[in-house]
């Protein structure tokens, strides 16, 4: 590591020329009929395009750098590939083109696929922070802070029973107690803010400006522009995967309200 | 961004990143540092498996009561169709024909749905995959234990079934341990071998019945292949490769350990050298195959 002075802006996110691309089976002629995958399997060896594999180029050639103790905010329409960038930087899908640097390892709050349905609001609160890799010890000591906070045993005690027994919001706001019980160094927030009901949003958006605190650099997707103005210092403003402007959060709102014509 | 000019102006992105030590997101890690991140996550495979499993019973009735009815009705099915409809006990004395299949079906499951869950398990977890971090080995090295968890329900009910046939506890059925193991090991392995595969080619998941139903009609889980081929005027090597076959040393290692007519003249020679081979075989080669896509996983 280099010797650095203090007031050097010290990157922790580099995004270098990304592309991303998904590729969809089955999507040729729209049919996937049996003899359209059949003369798609016979065609092997020609291009993706000839198979009936269509590629959906998601990120294009999108490159920013982050420092540390910035607040950033993800914005552009829907399919603009917000969350897809976000998925990037945490290494979770893997780049066409480019590359991604990060300080440390950057995660993405939620952790709503490890939980299952089938079992009890404790299991899952034990299973969800061991797969966001904490530890048994760290669980056990941050088990009765997660139920307080999603207050789940307010009516009653729910957290043993099965989460398909749950309402969607309270189902909705154990999963975000589960996933803000972790601190984080790269923390990236995917409209995960508007869950549960008056009393639980004004809590979460709490948490989020502790974790915040915390942690090194966030990222923040979402769709509220008072939340991003509230939140973050600076905008990247993606339209169709590439990055249209970069800059403070007032003159790329400005110029965002302008564009979507509020 | 009007900032003041800084010393690091100028520096491409993989200047500036070497700079400040930054590191490739999304990068494969080393083997050993793979193998390393594994074991740290032990706890969440083992959670996982436990998890899998419980879920599978929850809405029923009868509730985890079924990890050990299954088993039993799959073995009813066995012996109703293969023992007494089709009377396929040839070679294999009329007293421990039962506990013979039904430890064969047992065992056979074991690895079949390890591979199946294999197949899946990067495919049918996308959502988990893309979402949060972890060696994505977790995933189908957490299924096959899910299966040995499923195998032990299942020993209960043969345990039963040797009691009720006349085979007795004793030292011998110590045996039964290393040789799950090695079995376990060896599913593993498959089943690191099917998740890199499935992951790319998800239509496995519609081929794999089939093969895996051919490969349990021809590793002798409801005859014993000796018996079966000695008049039918086959060369011996032919004998001997089925016999080989992983299955079939698997199965034949678990009865020599728990029936007391199934005695070492059932079994090929070498048959702890082979059960020790096919699991470090398929085990090493299957994780070092699995590792080498691990940055890949995820992709659509």
């Amino acid at each position: 590591m280099a010797e650095r002075t203090p007031g050097d802006r010290v990157p922790t996110v580099i995004a270098d020329e990304l592309h991303i691309v998904y590729r969809v089976n089955g999507t040729k002629s729209g049919k996937g009929s049996a003899t359209a995958a059949l003369s798609r399997i016979l065609k092997r060896g020609s291009d993706d395009a000839a198979r009936g594999v269509r590629k959906v180029h998601a990120v294009r050639g999108v490159s920013f750098t982050a420092y540390r103790g910035e607040a950033v905010g993800l914005i552009g329409s829907n399919g603009s590939g917000k969350s897809t960038l976000l998925r990037a930087i945490a290494g979770l899908l893997p780049a066409e083109k480019g590359k991604v640097y990060t300080d440390g390892q950057p995660s993405l709050l939620g952790v709503n696929a490890a939980l299952m349905n089938d079992l009890t609001g404790e299991r899952n609160v034990i299973l969800g922070g061991l797969a966001m890799g904490m530890s048994r010890e760290e669980i056990r000591e941050r088990y009765q802070d997660i139920v307080d906070f999603s207050g789940i045993n307010e009516k009653g005690d729910f957290i043993t029973l099965p989460m398909r027994t749950y309402s969607s919001g309270m189902a909705a706001r154990l999963r975000f107690s589960i996933a803000a019980a972790k601190d984080h160094d790269v923390l990236m927030i995917d409209e995960a803010l508007a869950t549960g009901d008056r009393k639980f949003q004004k809590r979460s958006e709490e948490r989020i400006r502790e974790l915040r605190k915390e942690a090194g650099t966030v990222f923040l997707v979402s769709h509220n522009n008072k939340s991003i103005r509230d939140t973050c210092n600076r905008v990247l403003w993606l339209e169709r995967g590439e990055l249209r402007m970069d800059g403070p959060t007032d003159e790329v709102l400005k110029e965002y309200e302008k564009f979507t014509g509020k | 961004m009007s900032a003041p000019p800084s010393p690091d102006e100028g520096l491409t992105a993989a200047q500036l990143a070497a700079k400040y030590g930054l590191s490739v997101s999304g990068a494969r890690p080393s083997l050993p540092e793979y193998v390393r991140q594994l074991w740290d996550r032990r706890h969440f495979i083992l959670a996982f498996s436990r998890a899998k499993l419980t879920a599978q019973y929850s809405q029923a009735k009868l509730g985890q009561l079924w990890q050990v009815a299954t088993p039993l009705l799959n073995a009813a099915v066995y012996f109703f169709i293969f023992g007494l409809l089709l009377g396929a006990r040839e070679g294999i004395p009329h007293d421990i024909y039962v506990p013979f299949l039904v430890t064969g079906v047992f065992v056979f499951t074991f690895t079949q749905s390890s591979v199946l869950a294999g197949v899946r398990a990067i495919s049918g977890n996308l959502g988990l995959v893309r979402a949060l971090h972890f060696p994505r080995a977790a995933l189908p090295v957490s299924f096959a234990l899910q299966q040995l968890q499923q195998l032990l329900y299942s020993l209960v009910v043969l345990v039963v079934i040797m009691l009720a046939f006349g085979s007795y506890p004793d030292l011998s059925w110590l045996l039964v341990a290393p040789a799950l193991v090695l079995q376990f090991v060896f599913n593993t392995g498959l089943a690191l071998i099917f998740a890199r595969m499935g992951s790319k080619t998800p239509d496995l998941a519609q081929l794999m019945p089939f093969v895996l139903r051919t490969w349990m009609y021809a590793s002798g889980v409801m005859f014993s292949i000796p018996a079966m081929l000695a008049d039918k005027n086959v060369p011996g090597w032919l004998t001997d490769v089925l016999q080989w076959n992983p299955a079939a040393i698997y199965m034949d290692l678990v009865r020599f350990a728990m029936i007391d007519g199934y005695g070492s003249s059932y079994l090929p020679s070498h048959v702890w050298a082979f059960a020790l081979g096919w699991a470090v075989l398929a085990g090493v080669i299957g994780f070092v195959y699995f590792w080498k896509a691990e940055e890949r996983y995820g992709r659509g």
